[in-house]
């Protein structure tokens, strides 16, 4: 596996820009715990331009250095379902192709379906399995946890995810834009 | 600008300071992975005394990680609210025995496995602390990389975490102006105003954040193709030390120690040190 330059910038780039929103840009929703985070809207972003494989990096790299430099130790359990989210989300890429210009209904809801998906089963079933393998907390506890903040991080992906696709599709130029003049 | 203190590297003479990033990557991964594994209170124990240790060794100050250590406990003890409020029992569980101290209402009682339990709990997650933020507060940024490498990380990968360290201060200069210049424009992002609006703002900070680091992604790589990046198999580090006598005693001392810990851990079978039984 090779990758482009374009895409380790983005990965190192796209971390960084995780962990500033992570930090900064996320307002608490009124549940205790749960905040509406951007910093998920962002790595969905990325992963559908730049692939599974710089989403999981993203969201692997902006996530461990988040809590290390927040709280100076690091959530692995957690770490891995960001990982996990931006690989799966990631794996749209192909479908959606955003560079084409063209994010048209079809293509939301192909983008929405699989960040359904990647959210539940990562902090639904992965978040709440490996908390308990690791820390042995009990299991009602992870799974009501995993399962706030997967739906907080579900609806966040869904408005902001989705609006920041629109708008950076309108920035690519369209395939057969231009008309020959007769 | 906000009050939000970031953790970073603090450049002193100590021997921690002196050893190779490669040993303290090495010791943070094998301090984490023992203390995920074991839940036995004498392992960490011995683990939390060694690391405090050896935080005092790299002559980091208290007050220099007050505010975070203040943030873990407070984390530590809502975490620890919520597991009792969740299963109150799960001590009993674990240790298959029942010491009753007093009982609140039918669910809630108080018994002293899971008092022990609570404590376990809290010791595990504390145990990583110094050792992580040892590391954090000790290994030069741009050795970093070079360590990652190091330990058989794919160098285009090592580069790209090089990348993120280089830029976190530079992306947080730009969301500072961002979000000054969006509030000298009226927007409102205090808590005063609903919830609506408050997500309203944020995206409007985080579009042109957002914009303009794609923007930079394509200068730098256009930059690093240039110079012919990622065109070997191989690279080196301007930043890569030699390792020293002291890296390999501490490299061996460490792996010794995990072992040590993972056999008595698991030396009867199971990952929890049960003192109620016997």
């Amino acid at each position: 596996m090779k990758l482009s330059t374009r895409t380790i910038v983005a990965i190192g780039i796209g971390a960084a820009v995780f962990l500033v929103l992570n930090r900064f840009v996320s307002i608490p929703s009124g549940i205790p715990n749960t905040t509406i985070n951007t910093a998920y809207a962002f790595l969905a972003f990325m992963a559908v331009i730049f692939g599974p494989i710089a989403g999981a990096l993203i969201g692997f790299i902006g996530h461990v250095l988040t809590d290390a430099t927040a709280y100076g130790s690091v959530w692995w359990s957690w770490v891995i379902v960001s990982l996990f989210v931006g690989a799966a989300i990631g794996l749209s890429w192909k479908k959606i192709n955003i560079e084409n210009g063209v994010f048209g209904k079809k293509e939301i809801v192909t983008f929405n379906l699989y960040q359904i998906a990647a959210n539940l089963i990562g902090w639904g079933l992965l978040a709440p399995v490996l908390d308990i393998i690791i820390y042995a907390e009990p299991s009602d506890k992870v799974f009501m946890q995993g399962l706030v903040a997967g739906l907080a991080n579900l609806v966040t992906i869904a408005i902001l995810g989705t609006a920041f696709l629109a708008i950076y599709a309108r920035t690519r130029t369209k395939t057969g834009s231009l008309n020959k003049e007769d | 600008m906000s009050a939000v203190k970031m953790l970073s590297y603090i450049k002193r003479d100590s021997p921690v300071h002196h050893l190779n990033g490669v040993t303290k990557l090495i010791t943070f991964l094998a301090w984490t992975i023992v203390c995920m594994l074991s839940y036995d209170t004498r392992v960490l124990l011995a683990a939390m005394v060694l690391s405090i240790v050896i935080f005092r060794l790299a002559k980091i100050h208290l007050k220099e990680v007050g505010f975070v250590l203040a943030f873990i406990f407070f984390f530590l003890l809502l975490n620890d609210a919520a597991i009792y409020v969740f299963s109150p029992e799960e001590g009993v569980k674990i240790y298959g025995t029942r010491h009753l101290i007093f009982q609140i209402s039918d669910r809630y009682t108080l018994t002293q496995e899971q008092l022990f339990y609570l404590f376990n709990v809290t010791l595990k997650y504390l145990t990583v602390v110094p050792i992580a933020l040892l590391f954090l507060l000790t290994t030069d940024p741009s050795e970093f990389a070079a360590s990652l490498t190091g330990i058989g990380v794919p160098y285009r990968i090592s580069y790209a975490v090089s990348i993120t360290l280089r830029y976190i201060a530079d992306i947080q200069t730009d969301f500072h102006n961002i979000s000054q210049a969006q509030q000298a424009r009226g927007v409102d992002l205090s808590k005063k105003t609903g919830l609506k609006k408050r997500i309203s703002g944020i995206s409007i900070i985080a579009v042109p954040l957002i914009f303009s680091s794609l923007d930079r992604i394509d200068l730098i790589s256009n930059a690093m193709d240039l110079r012919g990046f990622g065109k070997k198999e191989k690279r080196t580090w301007y930043r890569a030390r030699p390792f020293q006598v002291m890296d390999y005693c501490v490299i061996g001392s460490v792996l010794f120690l995990s072992i040590i810990g993972l056999f008595i851990t698991f030396s009867d079978g199971q990952r929890f040190f049960n003192p109620f039984l016997g």
